[in-house]
């Protein structure tokens, strides 16, 4: 059962992303501008913190409840990095970091992207590169690095370490993803005070680009409700032969489909909040971003069939959602990734250790 | 209402109930080969009935007068999917625990409730539902079978068709017109029809794959006594429509081709390659998922609501999720179907092949559950 002041939470933010979020912030940020008035009316509500714990300055909310907020970000299509900041400041909290306020984001996102830190002089050095940050060129960046010789007494070599860089402070190569969403490639040679690094306990790169890749299907979930509203109310109002296409047969039959797609993400995005509450488990995360990949592919090709021409224009808002389908499915792990890494567990259990796989999970 | 939310699975412990299950299983399945365990919830077995039933796994939900056990919807689903993985064969008694006995539970007679019910629950009683007809298979109001009344009871006459097992049940629930043929919906009702009744003839109608299963059966001037009306008179429809969000949700609506899934793991072996690895992986989780989608909605029927538009888009999604299983298998696997493989593969590939296309017509063809859908979604 949801909890009242979780009710509240979400009821506000939905007013506030209702508000904030219309087609003219969402062209504003494709053309590269930072909303900051939006971000700031954001973190008033304290949505940053909502991932933090009680002790370490949160509001003590369930981690499920918390994370429905970034499916209702995906349904407003927010052009901000909420979810990123929402992880980020848990991170940095279970790391015992302070919280520095303001946009954050994590790397590395890419799972072949490698960075280290080594002590120097008093305090740290971070080094290498990490490809498609999401936000990299505005926001303070919550790294994840494993401490490399020499490692001092600050903790075992090859242990994971939270690092905080504030903006700015790597040498960045812009890029975005479909939507246009800020995705930046940051390269770090970046002296950092000691007090800004702490161990990570329980989560290390792998972690987190699980922890990545259950926020994203989250959002996709939200996303994909979005684009069954939008789809349904056109259907209702675009006339053709003399009445609404959705009372043709073949339109019904798509968006049944649709919605079939919707539910099946819907449901794949609680499973991936309810694994992240109970510390991460990896099989639930993984099928949770195939699934809500493949949904956003077939639900995204159903709207835009049913929109017709219309769906096809800037002018018209579905693409800021289908964009986002297109770009979030491939980010922290495709279906392939996570697929193969589903099948070689199968594999592992066996063909009679599938079913118990499949109930444990 | 936010149709395409489901709300979380009733957080009940089960694990030591799913522990019994499987160890009843794995003793009486020893010896069960994969192509028959591939017959899923078609294979039928009355002593494997009887003994599930002495165990009390049929009628798990019920009252305890009737010779229930009053757990809980989530105890009687973990029992259900153990068996459909398993390849157990439950369909002696699967009818009768999904919706006849629910149904008699809900608009039975205190009389119908005490005769029936205790006799299923100890596997001892047997159901097929009579609802299709020559005429009327997905327009179901069109049924044409009749039930007169006269002195005593009612005279009986008409078809029905694909009516599972007849051939081995004791009751049939039957859904006919009572009423004006133009009252579509409300000249119908529902009756608890004992097979033995002189007038009613069963005929085989054997499936694609040769096996019998479906069945006509023909009631000429069958009489049945007052006491067999089910329900109130005029009420079928309603009546039918509320089984069928228990015949539509539950896991037999995604687990049908499992076995051939069981066997494709077993064919690739430990180290497939990486695209049977993405293959295998992506299957397993449309199957986290469904189950996922599936237990929401037996914590909804747990709830007493009505998810029947949320049972319409777990068979929609389910029924595609089993019939892609084959295409996919036989594209990782180099084997031919062949039903008289001794390789298990090919056994259960061919098994699963003849059997595929029944399962989006069965409980309600995709093309209807999808109109339910629209409906829901405010399109019709």
């Amino acid at each position: 059962m949801v909890s009242d002041t979780s009710q509240i939470l979400v009821d506000t933010a939905t007013r506030l992303f209702e508000e904030q979020f219309t087609a003219r912030q969402r062209v504003a940020a494709e053309s590269g501008q930072w909303l900051d008035a939006q971000w700031q009316a954001v973190e008033d509500m304290g949505l940053p913190l909502a991932l933090v714990p009680e002790e370490a300055g949160g509001f003590g909310l369930p981690v499920v409840e918390a994370l429905d907020l970034i499916r209702l970000a995906g349904a407003f299509a927010v052009p901000l990095p909420l979810a990123e900041t929402m992880l980020a400041n848990r991170i940095l909290a279970n790391a015992g970091l302070e919280l520095p306020g303001g946009p954050l984001t994590l790397a590395p996102v890419r799972p072949d992207d490698r960075l280290t830190l080594a002590r120097r002089d008093g305090g740290w050095l971070l080094s290498g590169t990490a490809h498609r940050v999401p936000w990299g060129r505005v926001a303070a960046t919550v790294v994840l690095a494993r401490c490399e010789d020499p490692c001092g007494d600050a903790g075992q070599d090859g242990q994971s370490f939270a690092a905080l860089v504030p903006a700015g402070q790597a040498d960045t190569a812009p890029d975005v993803n479909l939507a246009k969403e800020p995705r930046d490639s940051l390269r770090f040679e970046t002296l950092l005070p000691a007090e800004s690094v702490a161990p990570s306990p329980g989560i290390a790169p792998a972690e987190l680009h699980a922890l990545g890749a259950a926020v994203r299907s989250i959002a996709m979930a939200g996303a994909l409700g979005r684009v069954l509203a939008m789809t349904t109310a056109y259907a209702n109002e675009r006339s053709q032969f003399g009445r609404p296409i959705g009372k043709f047969q073949a339109i019904q039959q798509h968006l049944a489909v649709l919605a079939g797609q919707a539910a099946a993400a819907r449901a794949a995005g609680d499973i991936a909040a309810e694994a992240v509450a109970q510390g991460g488990s990896l099989l639930p995360i993984a099928a949770a971003k195939l699934r809500c990949g493949e949904a956003a592919g077939v639900a995204a090709a159903i709207a835009h069939q049913v929109h017709g021409a219309m769906g096809f224009t800037h002018e018209h808002s579905l693409h800021f959602f289908t964009k986002r389908l297109w770009s979030w499915r491939d980010e922290f792990g495709g279906d392939g990734e996570w697929g193969r890494l589903i099948g070689r567990e199968v594999a592992r259990a066996g063909a009679d250790g599938l079913w118990p796989l499949v109930t444990a999970a | 209402m936010d149709l395409i939310a489901f709300p979380p699975p009733p957080d009940t412990d089960v694990e030591g109930l799913r522990a019994e299950v499987r160890a009843f299983l794995a003793e009486e399945l020893a010896t069960r080969r994969p192509q028959d365990r591939s017959r899923s919830w078609s294979g039928f077995d009355a002593d494997f009935s009887r003994r599930v039933g002495q165990r009390g796994w049929i009628g798990m939900t019920w009252p305890k007068r009737y010779g229930g056990h009053e757990r809980s919807a989530l105890e009687r689903y973990v029992v259900l999917e153990e068996m459909l993985a398993a390849g157990a064969p439950v369909a002696a008694h699967w009818f009768a625990d999904r919706q006849s006995g629910p149904l008699l539970l809900k608009v039975g007679t205190e009389e119908q409730r005490q005769a029936i019910l205790p006799r299923i629950t100890a596997g001892e009683c047997f159901f097929c539902i009579g609802m299709s007809e020559p005429d009327s298979g997905s327009d179901l109001a069109a049924v044409r079978t009749r039930a007169v009344p006269v002195d005593g009871g009612f005279v009986v006459n008409g078809t029905k068709l694909w009516t599972t097992y007849a051939h081995h049940a004791d009751y049939m629930i039957l859904f006919c017109r009572t009423g004006s043929a133009d009252d579509r919906h409300g000249g119908t009702s529902q009756f608890l029809v004992d097979l033995k009744t002189p007038g009613i003839a069963i005929r085989p109608i054997a499936d694609l794959a040769g096996e019998h299963h479906f069945n006509e059966v023909v009631f000429e001037d069958a009489f049945l006594p007052a006491t067999a009306l089910l329900g109130q008179l005029g009420d079928g429809w309603n009546q039918v429509v509320g089984e069928l969000a228990f015949e539509r949700s539950g896991p037999e609506r995604f687990l049908s081709s499992f076995t051939l899934l069981v066997e494709l793991v077993r064919a690739l072996g430990p180290s497939p390659s990486d695209h049977a690895a993405a293959a295998v992986g992506r299957l397993t989780a449309h199957l986290l998922v469904l189950r996922r989608l599936s237990r929401s909605v037996a914590g909804m029927l747990q709830m007493g609501e009505n998810p029947a538009l949320q049972a319409s888009l777990v068979k929609d999604l389910g029924a595609i999720f089993e019939q892609e299983i084959p295409d996919i298998a036989r594209q990782l696997v180099d084997a031919e179907p062949s039903q008289q493989s001794t390789r298990d593969f090919s056994a259960v590939l061919a098994h699963t092949i003849l059997n595929v296309p029944s399962f989006s017509l069965r409980g309600g063809t995709r093309e209807i559950l999808r109109g339910i859908i629209a409906r829901g979604l405010g399109l019709r």
